[in-house]
């Protein structure tokens, strides 16, 4: 039984491996730049525009309304890594209906990876933000008592990010193959519907939480001001 | 009994209870978590997004203690380090 596609190797020489996840992964990359490309080689703005561009519209305006209603002042400087995040996590989620396709997302190395681009991009955001005299502040923000537990927790949900996703995808996966030796007919293809779903809600979930965890980076802390005395 | 027995009991039986355990906690939480998401629907209708949003938040994050139960169970079956280091040790002789 097959724990994850890393270890369904297409090549390897010496010590480099070709294994199902790397072949995935750039499959999806590939998908993904070359149909944004094609689409948005004629872009317009008056009332006739092509199907595919008022999808793609549809999907960035939906994108851009979630990352405000987060907290986020200004979706734009953000869209880029959380609409990528979502898009990647919801295409290799989506295309499992390819028969011969397994999600790469179910690889702990793709969701660590991802994990750890939201880790890097965290201070990022808030040393762009705020400067780094003020992002370092955040870390010690009700007291200085509180820097270690800031701190573990800042690498413990990036840990719960990736085992998050992995354990998701990876159980679809793993159901769907136990299954197919027991009852071959109409149970997998629930097991997969149901795989669809909760593939597209940890990808929404993904892309919240990071969007969630920039914001509360990027968010200047509100002066308490003082409540004005009653004449 | 010799180790390689204890240990092939040892983890079947305990990633059975880990799964049985680890789905009790998540799923009394997340009962409780749609309850109250229900009835603050019903009292706040117009708040329905932002109340739906943080539901599905709230639920990921307590679905994945059950992922953690999980993940472990599933090491303990497939992916074993004492069981591939017996049987390694067993297979050498």
């Amino acid at each position: 039984m097959r724990l994850s596609p890393d270890q369904l190797i297409f090549w390897h020489h010496a010590f480099l491996k070709l294994n199902a996840t790397i072949v995935f992964t750039w499959g999806l990359m590939l998908v993904l730049t070359l149909g944004s490309l094609l689409i948005t080689r004629k872009l317009s703005t008056d009332l006739k525009r092509a199907r595919w561009q008022n999808f793609l519209e549809i999907i960035v305006i939906a994108i851009q309304k979630q990352i405000g209603d987060v907290g986020l002042e200004h979706p734009e400087k953000y869209i880029g890594f959380l609409g990528t995040l979502f898009l990647f996590i919801g295409t290799a989620s989506i295309c499992i209906v390819i028969p011969g396709y397994e999600p790469p997302t179910a690889s702990l190395s793709t969701t660590v990876a991802l994990a750890l681009c939201v880790f890097v991009a965290v201070p990022f955001f808030g040393i762009k933000e705020q400067g780094l005299g003020g992002y370092l502040k955040s870390y010690v923000q009700p007291t200085v008592i509180m820097l270690p537990f800031n701190i573990i927790s800042e690498i413990s949900r990036t840990l719960a990010l990736a085992v998050r996703l992995f354990g998701n995808m990876m159980s679809g996966a793993m159901i769907i193959g136990i299954l197919l030796t027991i009852t071959p007919f109409i149970f997998p293809i629930v097991m997969t519907t149901l795989g669809l779903l909760t593939g597209m809600v940890q990808a929404y979930i993904f892309s919240i939480l990071a969007a969630v965890y920039i914001a509360a980076a990027t968010r200047t802390p509100t002066r308490k001001t003082k409540p004005a005395v009653a004449a | 009994m010799d180790s390689m027995t204890i240990i092939a009991v040892a983890s079947i039986v305990v990633a059975g209870i880990t799964t049985g355990f680890g789905t009790m906690g998540p799923a009394l939480a997340e009962g409780r978590a749609v309850a109250t998401a229900l009835s603050s629907l019903a009292q706040q209708p117009d708040a329905s997004s932002t109340i739906t949003r943080t539901l599905f938040v709230g639920l990921a994050m307590i679905e994945s203690t059950a992922i953690y139960c999980f993940v472990v169970s599933m090491i303990l079956i497939f992916a074993n380090p004492f069981w591939n280091h017996v049987i390694s040790q067993a297979a050498g002789k």
